[in-house]
């Protein structure tokens, strides 16, 4: 308020009435949109608080009529197809933006690699889910966690990619200098100075892309669909079954006449955005200490 | 004295700095190349999701040419296929999101940006906003149907009783609908347009401003007619990247606009988008339906690309000239 000189406070003077009014409708417009931002977290609190107990981590979902049950298939199922997404995505993203930032510069190549990523993070990712279906699905003959695990990657690629580019490209460049003055050739420089210097900026970008990924239900859909039963119950060949996730659960729990069901869905959302949350405000703060 | 020291120094570990052996050149180009490498695959990526999706709808391109975009029954038993009423769905739920989201996301971004409040609330805000936006969509979607559609079915039957006549009101809300999924479509790519319109707001050099002042305008007739002309190309980006969010959103729409094949003007007549068609119908879609659905995929995804890569265009040229100075 006080940068701000306003030498026509007379309510008389319409300038000044015009400017109090816009102001108002300003301040009632963002508190507006605040509510319903806060509405989703009290109901979360309250109606997934209402039902939160252990057993919901160890137990398997409730068939129609049951009641109790939990979802710790479906945390399970949601970690291991996250790991997946990541161990394709982070070698993927990152080698990619080490070309991006350094060794290819300014080139043509370089350019249109970045724009690509871009265009990427547009995606909706409900074609992702369509690709893993025609790319895996159709080709393996199941829904696995595998199809799910690459529909994901799909979606963390671009993140990863461009934010690694960032990190690297924030290096000071006298840091650089330094190295390439000892004769070190350009993959020692990346390795020894780069990489360690950029490396808590990566970290925070792979974080934001798992904290996201690790919502998104369209992907699984038609790819990882869903399974009343832990993963790996019947060995390693689960791997190729379909798998439970948190963000399908909550999803098909949520369309369900059943009172426990749905209870069951608002608690599912609790947890879910309780590990988004964490993992964000961590490498958030990661990426603040590092500035 | 220090200098003969460091020379000894040398003398015993060797010089500090050495050329690369032959190794070190040979593990450099192999790890450039390497690299090089992934950025090409990038590139292929992109080229292999619209070959692979392209590809598997080919048949079923082939089979129903253009009739499929302005067909309007979706029947599989008949096997009669159209998607017009879900393209025309996915346009019409996107722009009354960018509407709502889009004016609300630009007053936030005032809001933040003009010295409202003082910093710390500010930073404050600012972070949570950025928060929000990573609560999961299917969330969002719960939250819909739980909360928002039984709040606002009152308000939106009064509205059809007494203004029935105006199109955007003939029809009741019985349920799930048009204006429930805009609704918390908006309140999504809110934090995307509130975000980008605050970057470019606060790129504005402060002389800028301070000329306004100086000039003896008002705060709001500094912001309406310098400052955000001065950031629009910007705040269009963001709009345009929001409009793209809208267009792709699954779940929320899956869950809250009612999957009805109909072409309506009215806001809380249940509808149906392109997203939601494919998330509804692939996992129990036979192999001919599947050729179909992938067609609806390929449209989306032109929809999306373009929009796209329009908005990111527009940012980038604004970035290049004017805004960020």
């Amino acid at each position: 308020m006080k940068n701000t000189p306003n030498f026509n406070k007379s309510f008389t003077d319409s300038r000044a009435l015009k400017s109090i009014f816009l102001s108002t409708i300003t301040v009632l417009c963002a508190v507006g949109a605040c509510i319903p931002l806060f509405s989703v977290l009290v109901m979360l609190i309250m109606r997934g608080g209402k039902r939160l107990s252990f057993e919901l981590f160890y137990a398997l979902p409730p068939t129609a009529f049951d009641t109790g049950g939990g979802f710790g298939n479906a945390i399970v199922g949601t970690l291991f197809m996250v790991g997946i997404a990541a161990l394709i995505a982070v070698p993927f993203g990152i080698l990619a933006a080490i070309y991006l930032a350094e060794f290819g510069e300014n080139g043509k190549l370089a350019e249109i690699a970045r724009f690509c990523a871009k265009t990427m993070t547009g995606i909706p990712s409900i074609l992702a889910g369509v690709l893993a279906y025609a790319a895996v699905v159709m080709v393996t003959g199941t829904y696995s966690a595998i199809a799910g695990g690459v529909a994901l990657s799909i979606l963390m690629i671009p993140t990863i990619m461009l934010t690694a580019e960032e990190s690297i490209k924030m290096v000071p460049s006298a840091m650089r200098e330094a190295a390439v003055g000892m004769g070190c050739t350009k993959t020692q420089v990346m390795w020894k100075v780069m990489l360690p210097v950029a490396m808590p900026g990566m970290i925070t970008g792979v974080m934001l892309a798992v904290a996201r990924v690790s919502g998104e239900t369209a992907p699984l859909l038609f790819t990882a669909l869903f399974s009343d039963y832990w993963i790996f119950q019947g060995g390693a060949g689960d791997i190729m079954e379909p798998t439970a996730s948190l963000a399908v659960l909550i999803y098909n729990f949520s369309g369900m006449p059943f009172e426990n069901q749905i209870e069951l869905a608002w608690a599912a959302s609790l947890v879910l955005v309780t590990m988004v949350f964490i993992i964000n405000i961590i490498s958030r703060m990661l990426f603040q200490k590092k500035k | 004295m220090s200098a003969s020291l460091s020379n000894q120094q040398q003398q015993n570990d060797g010089p500090i700095a050495v050329p690369p052996s032959s190794k070190d050149i040979f593990l450099d180009r192999t790890f450039r190349t390497f690299t090089t490498c992934f950025a090409w695959l990038t590139l292929l990526l992109i080229g292999y999701i619209v070959w692979e999706i392209g590809g598997t709808a080919l048949p079923a391109i082939k089979e129903m040419g253009v009739g499929f975009l302005t067909g309007t029954t979706w029947d599989p038993n008949k096997g009669e296929f159209g998607i017009l009423p879900q393209i025309w769905g996915t346009f019409y739920s996107s722009l009354l999101t960018l509407l709502l989201g889009g004016s609300f996301g630009i007053a936030i971004a005032v809001f933040l940006t003009q010295d409202f409040l003082p910093n710390k609330i500010q930073i404050v805000l600012k972070s949570t906003i950025e928060l929000l936006a990573a609560i999961p969509s299917v969330v969002y979607g719960l939250w819909g149907i739980f909360v928002l559609i039984p709040l606002i079915r009152p308000v939106a039957n009064w509205l059809h009783a007494t203004l029935g006549w105006i199109p955007f009101f003939s029809t009741s809300l019985s349920g799930p609908g048009m204006f429930p999924a805009a609704l918390v479509l908006s309140i999504m790519i809110l934090p995307t347009v509130a975000a980008i319109s605050q970057d470019a707001l606060s790129a504005i050099p402060d002389k800028i401003k301070e000329a306004a002042y100086g000039m003896g305008t008002t705060r709001w007739e500094a912001i309406l007619k310098v400052l955000l002309p001065t950031a629009s190309r910007g705040i269009f980006g963001g709009l345009v990247l929001g409009f793209g969010r809208a267009l792709g959103e699954t779940m929320a729409l899956a869950m809250l606009v009612g999957n009805s094949n109909q072409l309506s003007l009215s806001l809380f007549s249940p509808a149906d988008t392109l997203a939601a068609l494919l998330a509804l119908n692939f996992p129990e879609a036979s192999d001919y339906e599947t050729q179909i659905l992938m067609y609806a995929a390929v449209v989306l995804l032109f929809i999306t690309l373009a929009v796209n890569i329009i908005g990111e265009l527009i940012i980038s040229y604004s970035e290049r000239s004017g805004g960020k100075k």
